[in-house]
């Protein structure tokens, strides 16, 4: 009965990330075109590199006229935390062979924030599958219904869209925020010496030099 | 290098990345050192993620004060326990109200 309410809460849980962080897809489809990209390239980037982040610098860079190398380096560089994901889910999701090269398309921010939130084994499984298909399908749609709507929608910045991503972030963040002062003020140092480092280092940078913060917790 | 060029190295090295933390090998896995560090490691990230999409903008610092009342909106939704779409919606709802009324 137990098993049955937590899994229950993990589809919900998951279904709720995964369509809410999906519609902003749209954001991203919109901002991919504003930067240059075709409705194709910015499609083939929401099915094949699936992680939201990383497509967002790939597309400001464009946008910024940056040189391509280092905006492929950037967007990978960010990418590179999904790596640490992985290491921490693989316990969780135990999985092998085939199923092992199709979940790892989903290792991302959100799934792993919802699997690592449920109370056990089972419904942190039903989490991430949940998760991932829905966001996987909403993102998908999204980016297309972006990227064509653009030059109807003009500015996405005026509905507000460009806010859903931190948010989305935030609320992940929050109960493990709540729940301790140490990740607390892991969380504060972070973003500290992200917004310090942002006006000397290239797009993307940044966001990974924040992780010297969690040496300094851990050298405690 | 083309545009096209790029997209196809993000999508081949961002899915290579994924897998290679879901195939590293057990001994990686039980160091309690590293799932300390995988475990830590999220938090900063999404801070600094948080930080970096709401104060900056082309690679400079930027306060946009309607991203900010945004952002306060959906801290005032998360302490009102709200639920996560709510969340999102009264976040852009006010960002975008509040880029009309600052014009």
């Amino acid at each position: 009965m137990e098993e049955t309410t937590s899994r229950s809460a993990a589809v919900r849980d998951g279904l709720g990330v995964g369509l809410a962080v999906g519609l902003s897809g749209i954001a991203f489809g919109a901002a991919a075109v504003t930067a240059g990209l075709s409705v194709p390239q910015a499609c083939v980037l929401s099915l094949l590199a699936f992680t939201g982040a990383s497509q967002f610098a790939l597309t400001g860079a464009v946008a910024a006229g940056g040189d391509l190398l280092a905006a492929t380096l950037g967007a990978l560089l960010l990418g590179g935390r999904n790596t640490l994901y992985g290491l921490r889910m693989a316990d969780l999701l135990r999985v092998r062979g085939a199923r092992r090269l199709l979940a790892a398309h989903g290792v991302i921010d959100e799934t792993t924030a919802v699997t690592m939130a449920q109370p056990t084994p089972e419904a942190a499984r039903t989490g991430f599958v949940t998760t991932f298909a829905g966001l996987y399908a909403a993102w998908n749609l999204t980016t297309l219904a972006g990227a064509y709507g653009t030059s109807f929608l003009g500015d996405p910045g005026v509905l507000g869209l460009d806010v859903v991503g931190p948010v989305a972030f935030l609320a992940i963040l929050w109960p493990r925020l709540a729940e301790s002062a140490e990740l607390r003020w892991l969380a504060a140092g972070a973003a500290a010496i992200a917004l310090c480092a942002t006006p000397f280092l290239p797009a993307g940078v940044p966001v990974l030099l924040s992780a010297v913060a969690v040496l300094a917790v851990m050298l405690r | 290098m083309t545009l096209w060029w790029a997209i196809a190295a993000v999508c081949a090295g961002c899915y290579a990345l994924k897998l290679a933390g879901l195939a590293a090998p057990r001994r990686v896995l039980d160091h309690p050192g590293m799932r300390r560090f995988a475990e830590l490691v999220p938090v900063a990230l999404l801070a600094a993620l948080i930080a970096v999409q709401t104060f900056t903008a082309q690679g400079g610092l930027s306060f946009d004060p309607a991203r900010t009342a945004g952002l306060g909106a959906a801290v005032v939704a998360l302490l009102l326990r709200a639920p996560f779409l709510v969340v999102l919606a009264s976040a852009a709802v006010v960002t975008a109200l509040a880029r009309i009324l600052l014009g």
